[in-house]
Protein backbone atom coordinates (compact mmCIF):
# COMPACT_ATOMS: atom_id res chain seq x y z
CA UNK A 1 0.00 0.00 0.00
CA UNK A 2 2.60 2.21 1.23
CA UNK A 3 4.38 1.53 -2.29
CA UNK A 4 1.87 2.42 -4.34
CA UNK A 5 0.93 5.64 -2.01
CA UNK A 6 4.69 6.53 -3.14
CA UNK A 7 4.33 6.08 -6.50
CA UNK A 8 0.91 7.65 -6.86
CA UNK A 9 2.68 10.92 -5.09
CA UNK A 10 5.81 10.94 -7.57
CA UNK A 11 3.18 11.33 -10.20
CA UNK A 12 0.85 13.93 -9.26
CA UNK A 13 4.62 15.56 -7.94
CA UNK A 14 5.65 15.07 -11.58
CA UNK A 15 2.83 16.13 -13.10
CA UNK A 16 2.36 19.18 -10.89
CA UNK A 17 5.86 20.69 -11.70
CA UNK A 18 5.34 19.46 -15.20
CA UNK A 19 1.82 21.62 -15.85
CA UNK A 20 3.83 24.78 -13.64
CA UNK A 21 6.48 24.88 -15.73
CA UNK A 22 4.64 25.01 -19.61
CA UNK A 23 2.70 27.62 -17.68
CA UNK A 24 6.19 29.75 -17.43
CA UNK A 25 7.05 28.46 -20.91
CA UNK A 26 10.17 27.80 -18.54
CA UNK A 27 11.84 24.70 -20.26
CA UNK A 28 15.77 25.72 -21.04
CA UNK A 29 17.92 27.72 -18.88
CA UNK A 30 17.55 31.00 -16.28
CA UNK A 31 20.03 33.01 -16.13
CA UNK A 32 21.97 31.54 -13.15
CA UNK A 33 21.80 28.23 -14.15
CA UNK A 34 25.09 25.71 -15.09
CA UNK A 35 25.14 24.89 -18.51
CA UNK A 36 25.55 21.53 -19.48
CA UNK A 37 29.11 20.95 -22.31
CA UNK A 38 28.49 19.15 -25.35
CA UNK A 39 30.66 17.44 -28.18
CA UNK A 40 29.30 18.02 -31.47
CA UNK A 41 30.42 17.95 -34.43
CA UNK A 42 31.98 20.86 -36.59
CA UNK A 43 32.09 21.51 -39.89
CA UNK A 44 35.72 20.43 -40.04
CA UNK A 45 35.00 17.46 -39.06
CA UNK A 46 35.91 17.54 -35.09
CA UNK A 47 34.54 17.13 -32.63
CA UNK A 48 33.79 20.75 -30.03
CA UNK A 49 33.63 20.73 -26.36
CA UNK A 50 33.32 23.44 -24.13
CA UNK A 51 36.01 21.69 -21.71
CA UNK A 52 38.27 22.18 -24.74
CA UNK A 53 38.83 25.99 -24.33
CA UNK A 54 40.89 25.70 -20.95
CA UNK A 55 42.00 29.07 -21.50
CA UNK A 56 38.98 30.87 -21.82
CA UNK A 57 37.08 32.87 -19.56
CA UNK A 58 33.49 32.21 -20.86
CA UNK A 59 31.62 31.97 -24.15
CA UNK A 60 29.37 33.33 -26.21
CA UNK A 61 27.11 30.48 -27.64
CA UNK A 62 24.67 31.25 -30.95
CA UNK A 63 22.35 29.18 -32.29
CA UNK A 64 21.89 29.76 -35.89
CA UNK A 65 21.48 28.65 -39.09
CA UNK A 66 21.87 28.40 -42.69
CA UNK A 67 18.57 29.17 -43.57
CA UNK A 68 16.89 31.65 -41.53
CA UNK A 69 16.89 35.13 -42.72
CA UNK A 70 17.27 36.66 -39.62
CA UNK A 71 20.45 34.58 -38.87
CA UNK A 72 21.89 35.58 -42.06
CA UNK A 73 20.91 39.04 -41.07
CA UNK A 74 22.95 38.78 -38.39
CA UNK A 75 25.86 36.67 -39.75
CA UNK A 76 28.09 39.20 -39.76
CA UNK A 77 27.25 40.72 -35.98
CA UNK A 78 28.61 36.69 -35.18
CA UNK A 79 31.49 37.08 -36.48
CA UNK A 80 32.40 40.52 -35.21
CA UNK A 81 31.80 39.12 -31.81
CA UNK A 82 33.86 36.31 -32.20
CA UNK A 83 36.88 38.72 -33.80
CA UNK A 84 36.25 40.82 -30.50
CA UNK A 85 35.76 38.66 -28.05
CA UNK A 86 37.86 35.37 -28.55
CA UNK A 87 40.75 37.12 -27.67
CA UNK A 88 39.47 38.30 -24.37
CA UNK A 89 38.25 35.02 -23.42
CA UNK A 90 34.95 34.94 -24.86
CA UNK A 91 34.73 32.61 -27.89
CA UNK A 92 31.92 32.63 -29.95
CA UNK A 93 30.95 29.04 -30.85
CA UNK A 94 27.87 28.79 -33.29
CA UNK A 95 25.51 25.47 -33.12
CA UNK A 96 22.90 24.65 -35.55
CA UNK A 97 20.02 23.08 -34.09
CA UNK A 98 17.91 22.70 -37.15
CA UNK A 99 17.00 19.10 -38.47
CA UNK A 100 18.33 18.78 -42.21
CA UNK A 101 15.44 16.29 -42.93
CA UNK A 102 13.06 18.53 -41.73
CA UNK A 103 14.58 21.34 -43.86
CA UNK A 104 17.30 20.15 -46.37
CA UNK A 105 18.74 23.44 -46.53
CA UNK A 106 20.01 22.86 -43.06
CA UNK A 107 22.20 19.91 -44.23
CA UNK A 108 26.11 18.98 -43.24
CA UNK A 109 27.73 20.10 -46.99
CA UNK A 110 25.60 23.25 -47.03
CA UNK A 111 26.69 24.35 -43.52
CA UNK A 112 30.23 24.03 -44.35
CA UNK A 113 29.73 25.79 -47.48
CA UNK A 114 28.62 28.59 -45.22
CA UNK A 115 31.24 28.66 -43.37
CA UNK A 116 34.14 28.36 -45.56
CA UNK A 117 32.16 31.52 -47.87
CA UNK A 118 31.63 33.80 -44.99
CA UNK A 119 35.46 32.75 -43.51
CA UNK A 120 34.17 31.61 -40.18
CA UNK A 121 36.98 31.97 -37.13
CA UNK A 122 35.06 30.54 -34.95
CA UNK A 123 33.03 26.31 -34.76
CA UNK A 124 29.67 25.92 -36.46
CA UNK A 125 29.04 22.74 -35.08
CA UNK A 126 25.86 20.20 -35.81
CA UNK A 127 23.79 19.42 -32.97
CA UNK A 128 23.11 15.82 -33.93
CA UNK A 129 19.50 14.20 -33.10
CA UNK A 130 18.48 17.92 -31.77
CA UNK A 131 19.61 17.11 -28.16
CA UNK A 132 21.59 19.91 -27.20
CA UNK A 133 19.28 23.21 -27.78
CA UNK A 134 16.32 21.78 -25.89
CA UNK A 135 19.10 21.75 -22.62
CA UNK A 136 19.66 25.11 -22.93
CA UNK A 137 16.10 26.30 -24.14
CA UNK A 138 17.03 28.24 -27.46
CA UNK A 139 13.70 28.12 -29.55
CA UNK A 140 14.71 30.40 -32.42
CA UNK A 141 17.71 31.20 -34.72
CA UNK A 142 19.46 32.95 -33.51
CA UNK A 143 19.61 32.81 -30.03
CA UNK A 144 22.38 33.71 -27.90
CA UNK A 145 23.86 32.29 -24.77
CA UNK A 146 26.47 33.80 -22.89
CA UNK A 147 28.10 31.85 -20.35
CA UNK A 148 30.59 32.29 -17.46
CA UNK A 149 33.67 29.76 -16.50
CA UNK A 150 33.30 29.45 -12.71
CA UNK A 151 35.57 27.08 -11.17
CA UNK A 152 35.35 24.52 -13.73
CA UNK A 153 31.31 25.28 -14.43
CA UNK A 154 29.40 27.42 -17.31
CA UNK A 155 27.28 29.54 -15.92
CA UNK A 156 24.30 31.29 -17.74
CA UNK A 157 24.77 35.00 -17.25
CA UNK A 158 23.08 36.26 -20.30
CA UNK A 159 20.10 34.72 -22.64
CA UNK A 160 18.37 36.51 -26.14
CA UNK A 161 19.39 38.24 -28.61
CA UNK A 162 22.68 40.10 -29.96
CA UNK A 163 20.96 43.51 -30.32
CA UNK A 164 18.12 45.69 -30.04
CA UNK A 165 17.65 45.05 -33.47
CA UNK A 166 17.44 42.09 -35.52
CA UNK A 167 16.64 42.99 -39.07
CA UNK A 168 18.35 46.49 -39.47
CA UNK A 169 22.04 46.24 -38.37
CA UNK A 170 22.07 50.35 -38.80
CA UNK A 171 19.26 50.69 -36.19
CA UNK A 172 21.37 49.32 -33.41
CA UNK A 173 20.71 51.22 -30.15
CA UNK A 174 22.10 48.90 -27.44
CA UNK A 175 24.69 45.83 -28.20
CA UNK A 176 23.02 43.36 -25.76
CA UNK A 177 25.63 40.99 -25.85
CA UNK A 178 28.80 42.86 -25.76
CA UNK A 179 27.23 45.05 -23.13
CA UNK A 180 26.87 41.35 -20.92
CA UNK A 181 30.30 40.66 -21.59
CA UNK A 182 31.83 43.72 -21.32
CA UNK A 183 30.34 43.32 -18.07
CA UNK A 184 31.55 39.62 -17.07
CA UNK A 185 35.18 40.78 -18.39
CA UNK A 186 35.37 44.04 -15.79
CA UNK A 187 33.88 41.58 -12.98
CA UNK A 188 30.80 43.67 -12.57
CA UNK A 189 27.12 41.59 -12.77
CA UNK A 190 25.22 41.88 -16.60
CA UNK A 191 22.89 44.26 -16.06
CA UNK A 192 20.29 43.53 -19.07
CA UNK A 193 20.08 39.44 -18.77
CA UNK A 194 17.80 38.63 -21.04
CA UNK A 195 16.02 39.99 -24.06
CA UNK A 196 13.88 38.97 -26.85
CA UNK A 197 14.02 39.37 -30.68
CA UNK A 198 11.74 37.77 -33.54
CA UNK A 199 13.68 34.60 -34.90
CA UNK A 200 12.67 31.77 -37.08
CA UNK A 201 10.96 28.89 -35.16
CA UNK A 202 13.63 25.46 -35.01
CA UNK A 203 12.77 23.19 -36.98
CA UNK A 204 13.31 19.85 -35.00
CA UNK B 1 5.49 11.10 -31.70
CA UNK B 2 4.96 8.94 -28.60
CA UNK B 3 9.26 8.79 -28.33
CA UNK B 4 9.50 12.81 -29.14
CA UNK B 5 7.12 13.06 -25.70
CA UNK B 6 8.91 10.87 -24.11
CA UNK B 7 12.07 13.05 -24.63
CA UNK B 8 10.06 16.22 -23.55
CA UNK B 9 9.33 14.74 -20.90
CA UNK B 10 12.13 13.59 -19.31
CA UNK B 11 13.57 17.19 -19.87
CA UNK B 12 10.90 19.00 -18.15
CA UNK B 13 11.45 16.33 -15.37
CA UNK B 14 15.09 17.17 -15.49
CA UNK B 15 14.77 21.38 -15.25
CA UNK B 16 11.95 20.94 -12.51
CA UNK B 17 13.86 19.17 -10.19
CA UNK B 18 15.15 22.49 -8.18
CA UNK B 19 11.04 23.16 -7.51
CA UNK B 20 10.18 20.11 -6.73
CA UNK B 21 9.26 21.20 -3.10
CA UNK B 22 7.90 24.64 -3.85
CA UNK B 23 5.47 22.94 -6.26
CA UNK B 24 4.42 20.32 -4.21
CA UNK B 25 3.85 22.45 -1.39
CA UNK B 26 1.59 24.57 -4.29
CA UNK B 27 -0.73 22.13 -5.85
CA UNK B 28 -3.45 20.55 -4.34
CA UNK B 29 -3.10 16.91 -3.49
CA UNK B 30 -6.33 15.93 -3.69
CA UNK B 31 -7.37 17.32 -7.10
CA UNK B 32 -7.96 14.14 -9.15
CA UNK B 33 -5.38 12.13 -10.46
CA UNK B 34 -7.15 11.54 -13.34
CA UNK B 35 -7.31 14.89 -14.23
CA UNK B 36 -4.12 16.42 -13.43
CA UNK B 37 -2.92 13.28 -15.55
CA UNK B 38 -4.98 14.17 -18.36
CA UNK B 39 -4.02 17.99 -18.54
CA UNK B 40 -0.55 16.82 -18.07
CA UNK B 41 -0.49 14.89 -21.04
CA UNK B 42 -2.96 17.16 -23.52
CA UNK B 43 -0.05 19.72 -22.52
CA UNK B 44 2.92 17.94 -23.21
CA UNK B 45 1.11 16.77 -26.39
CA UNK B 46 0.95 20.72 -27.21
CA UNK B 47 4.61 21.32 -26.23
CA UNK B 48 6.13 19.04 -27.98
CA UNK B 49 4.10 19.19 -31.32
CA UNK B 50 6.31 18.58 -34.00
CA UNK B 51 6.11 20.84 -37.31
CA UNK B 52 4.36 17.95 -39.32
CA UNK B 53 1.41 19.33 -38.26
CA UNK B 54 1.69 22.12 -40.20
CA UNK B 55 2.93 20.29 -43.77
CA UNK B 56 -0.42 18.50 -43.61
CA UNK B 57 -2.19 21.44 -43.10
CA UNK B 58 -5.10 21.71 -45.62
CA UNK B 59 -3.78 21.26 -49.07
CA UNK B 60 -6.90 22.79 -50.75
CA UNK B 61 -4.72 26.10 -51.38
CA UNK B 62 -6.99 26.32 -54.71
CA UNK B 63 -10.22 26.56 -53.13
CA UNK B 64 -9.06 30.42 -51.97
CA UNK B 65 -7.68 31.22 -55.32
CA UNK B 66 -11.10 31.56 -56.92
CA UNK B 67 -11.19 35.31 -55.52
CA UNK B 68 -10.99 38.22 -58.30
CA UNK B 69 -7.67 38.92 -59.27
CA UNK B 70 -7.02 42.16 -57.94
CA UNK B 71 -6.12 45.31 -59.83
CA UNK B 72 -1.92 45.23 -59.09
CA UNK B 73 -2.55 49.09 -57.73
CA UNK B 74 -5.04 47.98 -55.51
CA UNK B 75 -2.78 46.39 -52.75
CA UNK B 76 -1.23 48.64 -50.40
CA UNK B 77 0.73 47.16 -47.39
CA UNK B 78 0.95 49.65 -44.19
CA UNK B 79 3.73 49.34 -42.35
CA UNK B 80 3.61 50.23 -39.15
CA UNK B 81 6.01 51.46 -35.46
CA UNK B 82 4.92 48.97 -32.95
CA UNK B 83 3.09 52.42 -31.02
CA UNK B 84 1.02 52.83 -33.98
CA UNK B 85 0.30 48.64 -34.95
CA UNK B 86 -0.53 48.07 -31.00
CA UNK B 87 -4.19 49.43 -31.77
CA UNK B 88 -5.19 46.50 -33.72
CA UNK B 89 -4.55 44.67 -30.76
CA UNK B 90 -7.11 46.04 -28.61
CA UNK B 91 -9.94 46.77 -31.33
CA UNK B 92 -12.56 46.93 -28.75
CA UNK B 93 -15.77 45.67 -31.58
CA UNK B 94 -18.20 42.49 -31.73
CA UNK B 95 -15.53 40.60 -33.72
CA UNK B 96 -13.34 38.12 -33.02
CA UNK B 97 -9.90 39.21 -34.52
CA UNK B 98 -7.04 36.60 -35.16
CA UNK B 99 -3.60 37.84 -35.63
CA UNK B 100 -1.02 35.97 -37.38
CA UNK B 101 2.88 36.96 -37.16
CA UNK B 102 4.54 35.80 -39.97
CA UNK B 103 7.13 36.75 -42.71
CA UNK B 104 7.49 35.11 -46.48
CA UNK B 105 10.89 33.88 -45.62
CA UNK B 106 9.34 31.97 -42.86
CA UNK B 107 8.41 28.06 -44.52
CA UNK B 108 6.09 27.05 -41.45
CA UNK B 109 4.29 30.53 -41.41
CA UNK B 110 3.94 30.36 -45.05
CA UNK B 111 2.76 26.46 -44.90
CA UNK B 112 -0.19 27.71 -42.43
CA UNK B 113 -1.09 30.65 -44.30
CA UNK B 114 -3.81 28.83 -46.44
CA UNK B 115 -5.29 27.66 -43.30
CA UNK B 116 -5.83 30.92 -41.69
CA UNK B 117 -7.88 32.34 -45.28
CA UNK B 118 -9.68 29.87 -45.06
CA UNK B 119 -10.72 30.08 -41.68
CA UNK B 120 -10.94 33.80 -42.47
CA UNK B 121 -13.74 32.94 -45.31
CA UNK B 122 -16.03 30.35 -43.91
CA UNK B 123 -16.10 32.39 -40.30
CA UNK B 124 -16.71 35.99 -41.77
CA UNK B 125 -20.20 36.16 -41.28
CA UNK B 126 -19.50 35.27 -37.94
CA UNK B 127 -17.10 38.20 -37.43
CA UNK B 128 -14.13 36.63 -37.61
CA UNK B 129 -11.40 39.10 -39.29
CA UNK B 130 -8.18 38.21 -40.14
CA UNK B 131 -4.75 40.32 -39.37
CA UNK B 132 -1.65 39.12 -41.37
CA UNK B 133 1.43 40.82 -39.50
CA UNK B 134 4.28 40.86 -41.70
CA UNK B 135 7.84 41.01 -40.37
CA UNK B 136 9.42 40.92 -43.80
CA UNK B 137 12.52 43.28 -44.27
CA UNK B 138 11.09 46.55 -44.76
CA UNK B 139 13.27 46.64 -47.77
CA UNK B 140 11.85 44.20 -49.21
CA UNK B 141 8.10 45.48 -49.08
CA UNK B 142 8.12 45.92 -52.59
CA UNK B 143 10.58 43.33 -53.71
CA UNK B 144 9.01 40.45 -51.60
CA UNK B 145 5.83 40.98 -49.83
CA UNK B 146 3.71 42.85 -52.06
CA UNK B 147 4.35 40.34 -55.16
CA UNK B 148 3.85 37.53 -52.40
CA UNK B 149 0.56 39.05 -51.68
CA UNK B 150 -0.28 39.15 -55.63
CA UNK B 151 0.71 35.39 -56.19
CA UNK B 152 -0.87 33.82 -53.32
CA UNK B 153 -4.24 36.34 -53.93
CA UNK B 154 -4.39 37.39 -50.11
CA UNK B 155 -7.46 39.00 -49.41
CA UNK B 156 -6.83 39.23 -45.32
CA UNK B 157 -5.24 42.76 -44.56
CA UNK B 158 -1.30 42.87 -44.41
CA UNK B 159 0.51 45.49 -42.59
CA UNK B 160 4.22 45.04 -42.04
CA UNK B 161 5.65 45.47 -38.35
CA UNK B 162 8.40 47.88 -39.21
CA UNK B 163 9.86 48.45 -35.63
CA UNK B 164 13.33 47.35 -34.88
CA UNK B 165 12.74 47.22 -31.29
CA UNK B 166 11.61 43.68 -30.75
CA UNK B 167 13.07 43.32 -26.83
CA UNK B 168 10.79 46.08 -26.28
CA UNK B 169 7.40 45.49 -28.12
CA UNK B 170 7.48 41.73 -28.07
CA UNK B 171 6.18 41.36 -24.69
CA UNK B 172 3.76 43.56 -25.18
CA UNK B 173 2.10 41.12 -27.79
CA UNK B 174 2.36 38.56 -24.75
CA UNK B 175 4.19 38.04 -22.30
CA UNK B 176 5.20 34.47 -22.96
CA UNK B 177 6.41 35.07 -26.36
CA UNK B 178 10.07 34.34 -27.36
CA UNK B 179 9.74 35.82 -30.64
CA UNK B 180 10.06 32.91 -32.86
CA UNK B 181 7.02 32.57 -35.80
CA UNK B 182 4.57 31.60 -36.52
CA UNK B 183 2.81 33.22 -33.34
CA UNK B 184 -0.67 34.02 -33.94
CA UNK B 185 -2.87 35.97 -31.32
CA UNK B 186 -6.74 35.27 -31.16
CA UNK B 187 -8.85 38.08 -29.03
CA UNK B 188 -12.74 39.10 -29.26
CA UNK B 189 -14.19 41.40 -26.35
CA UNK B 190 -13.95 39.43 -23.21
CA UNK B 191 -11.14 37.01 -24.31
CA UNK B 192 -7.46 36.47 -25.59
CA UNK B 193 -5.36 33.50 -26.20
CA UNK B 194 -1.87 33.69 -27.79
CA UNK B 195 -0.04 31.16 -29.54
CA UNK B 196 3.27 30.53 -30.49
CA UNK B 197 2.78 27.22 -32.73
CA UNK B 198 1.88 26.73 -36.27
CA UNK B 199 -1.48 25.47 -36.97
CA UNK B 200 -3.34 23.12 -39.07
CA UNK B 201 -6.87 24.01 -40.38
CA UNK B 202 -8.17 21.76 -37.77
CA UNK B 203 -6.53 23.18 -35.18
CA UNK B 204 -7.30 26.32 -36.02
CA UNK B 205 -10.68 25.90 -36.44
CA UNK B 206 -11.14 24.15 -32.74
CA UNK B 207 -9.77 27.27 -31.57
CA UNK B 208 -11.89 29.69 -33.47
CA UNK B 209 -14.59 27.53 -32.75
CA UNK B 210 -14.01 27.50 -29.05
CA UNK B 211 -14.63 31.48 -29.46
CA UNK B 212 -17.30 32.13 -31.09
CA UNK B 213 -19.58 29.21 -29.97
Amino acid sequence: MLKVLTVVAIVIIISAFAVENFDLSASGYAVGDEAVDFSLKNVDGNMVSLSDYTEAKGFIIVFTCNTCPFAAANEDRILALDKKYSELGYPVIAINPNNPSVKPGESFSIMQKRAKQKQYTFPYLVDQGQKVFPKYGANKTPHVFVLQKEDDNNIVRYIGAIDDSVREPESVDKRFVEEAVDALLAGKKVEVETTKAIGCSIKA
Amino acid sequence: MLLSNLECYSILKMQSGDYLIINFAKNNIFLSLRLILTVFVTLLMISCKNEKSAENADLSVNSDQKSVVKDENEIKVVSYSFNEFEKLLYKEDDKLHIINFWATWCKPCIEELPSFQKIRKEYAHKGVELTLVSLDFPKQLETRLVPYIKKHNIEAEVVLLDDPKGNDWIPKVDSTWSGAIPATLIYDANHRKFYERSFSYDELKQEVEGFVN
